[in-house]
């Protein structure tokens, strides 16, 4: 269990309390979080759950990124360096404090 | 004005099965697509990713898949409109009247909805100031090149499109390809030749930058690009091109008053109805307690919505059951010969 901190681009906070072995996408739509919209349901095809990580020791921390997820991140919008998608951050006791921003739109 | 027993909504996986189903149980139907060909996300997001989860075939790409489902109900000879986009439905004395964007009209006891997360649109610019230019001198795609001969054209992304067309242009145009990493998502051959013009100087290449903002007095000047870092510079353009793929918009379904949850449409489980007589929706974009986003669901949902449209079609018939290993009338309709 990890509690993660959803960020909306407007500033709004939301926590939740995140099983193990789901993603951090599905702590957000499982919670009603808006601002992650996860169109292909997890499997990398889109750019729809795209958030940042402004914590550079938090990024660092993550697991790597696996080869694609750039490619799909290429395609979000407004892609950064500290870019992830949300759906392949799979949520440990690891990810416990961890904050993700929300871009100010994912279409 | 086409009458048909069905408008399928969408030429995926699951609105290609639904077809199959409907020219089994003796039901004609017509495919409207927005893309300019059949298999939907399959063909559009991952015509060579193998998929391992259809029943009884252990592995096969999207193309695969998309090629011997065309196959499937090639007996049935059903119309597909393809590039094009269903805009109006309308009801009618229990018929819906159905137009499309290029003006074609339907008119149709059902309706099945079978539109994945709605029709693939390029995604554009975050900067509001593109939106001016758009189709004029900020474009998505390329219907003709020969605008380009001798303009400065900046290209951004890195997939095979904005390398194809950077390749291509630099033999006319004076190219600027703009990317926001120093890797390409491109195939191997062309992220070679790319390098290749970046160092013989026939392209400029910048990486690591992003477009900041378009800027022209009624027509376009230059574009401004900007790094993470803060840096920022402006190149003169003529043309800005983007190429950061497709992004799926629900588009006109969300005005046609159907119950929506999110971007995903309500139906009951028995025969994938909608709050509207008449309309079915399958695929991704319907939902119900359970629902998996899985093509093998997209079926079953095809071939009970099917059975759903029979009701409407022909009021007066009774539906019966057949399996097509032993009704003869379904090796009619396929065309088997015995």
């Amino acid at each position: 269990m990890a509690k993660i901190k959803y960020i909306e681009f407007n500033g709004t906070e939301h926590e939740a309390d995140v099983a193990n072995g789901l993603s951090v996408m599905e702590g957000a739509i499982q919670n009603d979080i808006p601002g992650i919209d996860a169109d292909c349901g997890g499997g990398m095809s889109c750019a729809t759950c795209h958030v940042y990580i402004n914590d550079d020791d938090w990024f660092k921390k993550l697991p790597e990124k696996e080869m694609g997820e750039d490619d799909m991140l290429d395609q979000a919008f407004e892609p950064k360096s500290n870019s992830r998608l949300s759906c392949q951050l799979i949520v440990s006791d690891d990810l416990d404090g961890l904050t993700v921003h929300m871009p100010e739109k994912q279409v | 004005m086409i009458k048909t027993d069905v408008v399928i909504i969408g030429a995926g996986p699951t609105g290609l099965f639904c077809a199959h189903q409907l020219g089994i149980i003796g039901l004609k139907c017509e495919i409207v697509d927005n893309l300019d060909k059949i298999g939907g996300q399959c063909i559009e997001l991952y015509p060579d990713k193998p998929i391992y989860d259809i029943p009884a075939v252990p592995k096969c790409t999207g193309e695969e898949l998309t090629n011997n489902l065309i196959e499937q109900i090639k007996p049935f000879n059903f119309n597909f409109h393809l590039s094009d986009r269903v805009q109006e439905l309308k009801n009618e004395k229990n018929k819906w009247l159905v137009k499309t964007l290029n003006g074609k009209e339907f008119e149709t006891p059902n309706i099945v909805i079978a539109g994945g997360v709605g029709s693939f649109e390029p995604r554009k610019f975050p900067t509001k100031s593109a939106e001016k230019y758009d189709g004029k001198s900020v474009l998505y795609s390329i219907k003709d090149k020969t605008i380009f001969k001798d303009k400065s054209v900046v290209i951004f992304g890195g997939g095979d499109s904005a390398l194809d067309w950077a390749i291509e242009l630099s033999n006319s145009s004076k190219v600027t390809l703009v990317h926001r990493r120093d890797e390409f998502r491109g195939a191997p051959a062309s992220v070679q030749k790319i390098k290749e013009l970046s160092d013989n100087k026939t392209i400029d290449l910048i990486t690591k930058y992003s477009i900041k903002d378009v800027k022209g007095n009624g027509s376009l000047e230059s574009v401004e690009i900007k790094s993470e870092t803060g840096d920022s510079k402006v190149i003169k353009a003529d043309y800005v091109l983007g190429f950061f793929g497709l992004i799926m918009q629900l588009g006109p379904i969300a005005e046609w008053g159907l119950n929506l949850d999110k971007k995903t449409i309500p139906v009951n489980t028995e025969n994938f109805e909608t709050n509207k007589k008449g309309i079915f929706a399958i695929g991704d974009i319907c939902t119900y307690p359970g629902k998996l986003k899985l093509i093998l669901s997209g079926f079953h949902e095809g071939a009970l919505a099917a059975r759903g449209c029979f009701k409407y079609a022909r009021p007066d018939e009774k539906y019966r059951f057949e399996f097509t290993t032993a009704s003869s009338t379904i090796k009619d309709r396929l065309g088997v010969k015995e």
